[in-house]
Order: C-alpha cells, then structure tokens, then sequence
C-alpha cells in the first residue's frame, strides 16, 4: 500500500504547529496504524529528518495510552484503539490525516503527544474508594446483584484514552466521567463516598477546563471499549442527588 | 516518578458547575415543552370558527375568577414562561462560551459520526427561536400590529387579529420555518432533558426518550403549521 499521510506536526506547546504532508510506501494490510507510522519514522531518521512523536504503549488495546485523530474520527474508523486498527481498514493510495486529540485541558507536548494529566487529577478528586490495607477480606461477605455487578464491569473497562473528550464537538469529558462514577457507584464499596466522589470529580472537571456535555453522542460512538451514553445520564443523576454537605 | 498529590480541590460548588447549567436548561426546557404544547391546543381552536376560539381566548383571562383577579393566571404563567426565557439562554450562552473555551484549536478534519441534524442545530436553531419569539410577541400581544391590509384594527378580536396576519404569504412562510426550526430544537431537546435529569440510565430509557422527542417535535411542528397554512389558503375565515 502507499500513502499520503498528513500529519501535525508541533515542536513545543508554544509553536504554531502545522499539518505536513509525508507519503509512505510499502505499507502491508496487516501492519497495525502505529506500525504504519513505525515505517514512517525509520523512513524519515534514514533522511535525517526527525521522527513524528505519538503515545504508544501496550499496543494490546488495554492499557489507553495510544490516541490519534485519524481521519476526522478518534482512533480512527474502526471500534478499538489506534495500536488495534489496521492498515486493511484504509484503501491504498489514500490520504490520511492525523491530529492530536485537540482540548485545552490535553495540551500539546509535541506532534501528536498531548498531556492527558488532567485524566489523573479527575480520578485524584474522587475516582477511588478508601479501604485499609490488610489481609483481602471473604470475596462472599459483601453481595453484589449480578446486574450491579455486570454494568460496573462494563464501565469498568475504560481506559482513560481520552477519545470520549477529544471526539465531543464541545470537548467535554462527561463520558470518562460517568464512567467512572457508574463503576464505583453500582458497587457496595462506592457508597461510603458516592456524594462527595461526583462533586469532586465534576468539580475538577470543570477547573481542568473541559466543556458540558450538549447530550449529542460522539463520545459513545469514539469510545474503543463502548461505554454507553446512559452512564452521563448517571452522572447527571448522582451529581443532582448528591448530598447538600458533598465537596 | 512518584504521582503528586493534588492539592484541595477547587469548590466551585454545585451551582457553578457545568451540570447544574445543564439541569437549569432541561427544567426550563420542560416548562417551554408544556407550554408550546398548550399553545397548539388553543391554535388548533382557530379551525371551531371565530366564536368558538375568541371565546376560548376570552377564557384564558377569567381561569380562576373571583379567587384570582382577570388576567391572573395569565400573569403568572407570564413571568414564570420569562423568567425560564432568561435562565434558558444565560444556560445556552454560558455553555456554548465554555465549549468554545474547552477547544480553541478546531480540529482539520472532524466527521461528524453519530450527530444528528437537530442536535448540530440547537445553538443556531435557538437563536433564531429566540428572534422569532421576540417578533411573534410583538405582532400578536404586546403591539398587536398587522402586516398586511387594515393593521390595529382587531386589537380585541384574537380569530381576526390571527386570520389577517397570515394572510401575507412571507409572514406565513417565516411562521412555517420557525415552527421547523422549533421542531427540530424539540427533537434533540426532549431527549437531551430526559438526559440530563439522569431519566436515562438504561438503553431501554433512552430509546422511549429519543422516541418521545420525535413524537412531540412532529406533533407540536404539525399542530402549530396547519392553522396558518389553512388560513393562507381561505379554509379558515
């Protein structure tokens, strides 16, 4: 396959940034994305040129770190992370462009590489529950309902990646968010901080500078591990039945 | 690397945040719903003749006489419907600042997956919402005045004050597009509220939700059109 790649590239948070247009050859069908842009960057050191920066880690689809505006589309075409899609997803000959995710809460470090620390202090603010260390007590002593049980696990699998905010046309994180609070607040263990857990981490949302969210669903659409829409309605819900003395 | 612990976090509180802004536009939103729907009831009385509907009209200025003085309830639902007005936009604006703010940069390519036309259409949709109804109060309760031939001459008879107005086919025209416009906010609108007043936890709630906000959008655009269209075309007269 070959291709037309045009990809933003920025030096530092303070340089303009632009899109540049790289054409790669040689490309296969079975190459994952970040592979693809593996092959561009030892194709540019072997010029001399300096390499496009972007997140990689686990390249497993678990770990969140992986990101990219591909095409208009956060991860790209397909439902799974950027390191999960591949090149057999894209027509040869085509052009691609890749953006970094685009917040003013995920600030660009360079190219493609944005910081998503504002991710971390939102769980800081109440995405945990407190428990004190010691031996694991009987896994049985404590009932959870299956159906509790199965919709906590499901949002339970978000990774954090950041797709939900960088797809939402007002660059809201109010799915990352309803994730979270959906997680711990069908469990037992959530209840004890279930008020001041969704002020605080609303609270903090806000402060990051994220948007609100106008209920539109590009969030659900994006998100590589299919967090549903209704977990924002859960959010809505906790935060306005929160208790008055919460934050 | 050890993780820093954040410092306290900021109280913002939960009236400055983003999803009280939220709660305040759906409850607000939900009062204009009851209303435009009432509203329709009393058009669609323009088709029982011209008796029929002023006295109808006549009826909504003496609701609860003699505990309530004339014009009572009329009053009432007035401040409240203003006051919704004035916290729905100062809700619309300062959200639509914060979005905005949240993404300076615009994307160079952004598709648009799972967005329908509706949903992309609130803010300018609501906006021009908001001049129609600025105009539709003018022509029809604050001055009264027509458009076309033998203008202030109805001021106390609503059925004739309403049959000459759309006899002009742009005010009609302009009329029609407003109620499509309202349509099409009702449609997203509906469905957003139920949203936000967290109605929609499961994905059986929010498919009777998405449905209720089509069902009212067509019900309510439908109902406000056919009096005017049939006045235009002299079926009511």
């Amino acid at each position: 396959m070959n291709l037309t790649l045009k990809i933003w590239r920025q030096n530092d948070a303070a340089d303009a940034g632009r899109l540049v247009d790289y054409p790669v050859e040689g490309i296969t069908e079975d190459m994952s994305f970040l592979e693809m842009l593996d092959v561009l960057n030892e194709q540019l050191q072997a010029r001399g040129e300096e390499p496009v920066a972007f997140d990689s880690d686990c390249r497993e689809g678990i770990c969140g770190m992986c990101s990219l505006m591909i095409n208009g589309e956060a991860h790209g075409p397909e439902v799974t992370t950027t390191c999960q899609l591949h090149m057999r997803s894209f027509k040869d000959g085509e052009t691609i462009t890749i953006e970094p995710w685009r917040a003013s809460a995920f600030p660009i470090i360079r190219d493609l590489v944005v910081d998503r620390s504002a991710f971390d202090r939102i769980i800081q603010a109440g995405g945990y529950i407190s428990v004190n260390t010691g031996a694991a007590p009987e896994a049985n002593n404590i009932q959870v309902p299956k159906v509790a049980a199965d919709r906590a696990f499901d949002t339970a699998t978000c990774i954090g990646c950041g797709a939900c905010a960088a797809a939402c046309p007002n660059a809201s994180a109010m799915l990352f968010l309803g994730a979270k609070v959906t997680h711990l607040g069908e469990l037992p263990q959530g209840q004890a901080e279930r008020s001041p857990r969704v002020v605080n981490m609303l609270n903090q949302h806000d402060a990051e500078g994220f948007g609100g969210c106008t209920n539109i669903g590009e969030c659900a659409t994006a998100c590589p591990k299919e967090i549903p829409l209704d977990v924002i309605s859960q959010l809505n819900k906790d935060f306005r039945t929160a208790k008055k003395y919460a934050g | 690397m050890a993780t820093q612990t954040l410092p306290a976090t900021r109280r913002t509180g939960k009236a400055g945040s983003t999803i009280f802004l939220k709660t305040l536009m759906a409850v607000t939103g939900i009062i204009f719903i009851l209303f435009v729907l009432a509203h329709m009831y009393g058009n669609l009385k323009l088709f029982s003749g011209e008796r029929s509907f002023n006295t109808y009209a006549e009826h909504l200025r003496t609701i609860g006489e003699p505990m309530l003085p004339r014009r009572g309830l009329l009053t009432i639902l007035e401040v409240v419907l203003g006051l919704s007005l004035i916290l729905h936009v100062y809700s619309a604006v300062a959200l639509w600042r914060r979005a905005n703010e949240a993404r300076p940069q615009k994307y160079a390519v952004k598709k648009a997956v799972s967005q329908s036309l509706s949903s992309k259409t609130m803010r300018w949709g609501g906006l021009f919402l908001l001049l129609f109804v600025i105009w539709h109060l003018l022509q029809f309760t604050i001055v009264k005045f027509n458009v076309g031939s033998g203008g202030g001459a109805f001021q106390h008879n609503p059925f004739q004050l309403t049959v000459h107005a759309f006899q002009v086919w742009w005010l009609t025209l302009l009329y029609i597009l407003a109620m499509i416009a309202l349509g099409f906010h009702l449609h997203h609108g509906v469905w957003s509220a139920a949203q936000t007043l967290g109605w929609t936890t499961t994905p059986r709630a929010r498919r009777i939700a998405k449905t209720a906000g089509l069902v009212i959008a067509l019900v309510v655009a439908i109902g406000f059109i056919l009096p005017p269209l049939f006045i235009l075309f002299g079926v009511i007269k």
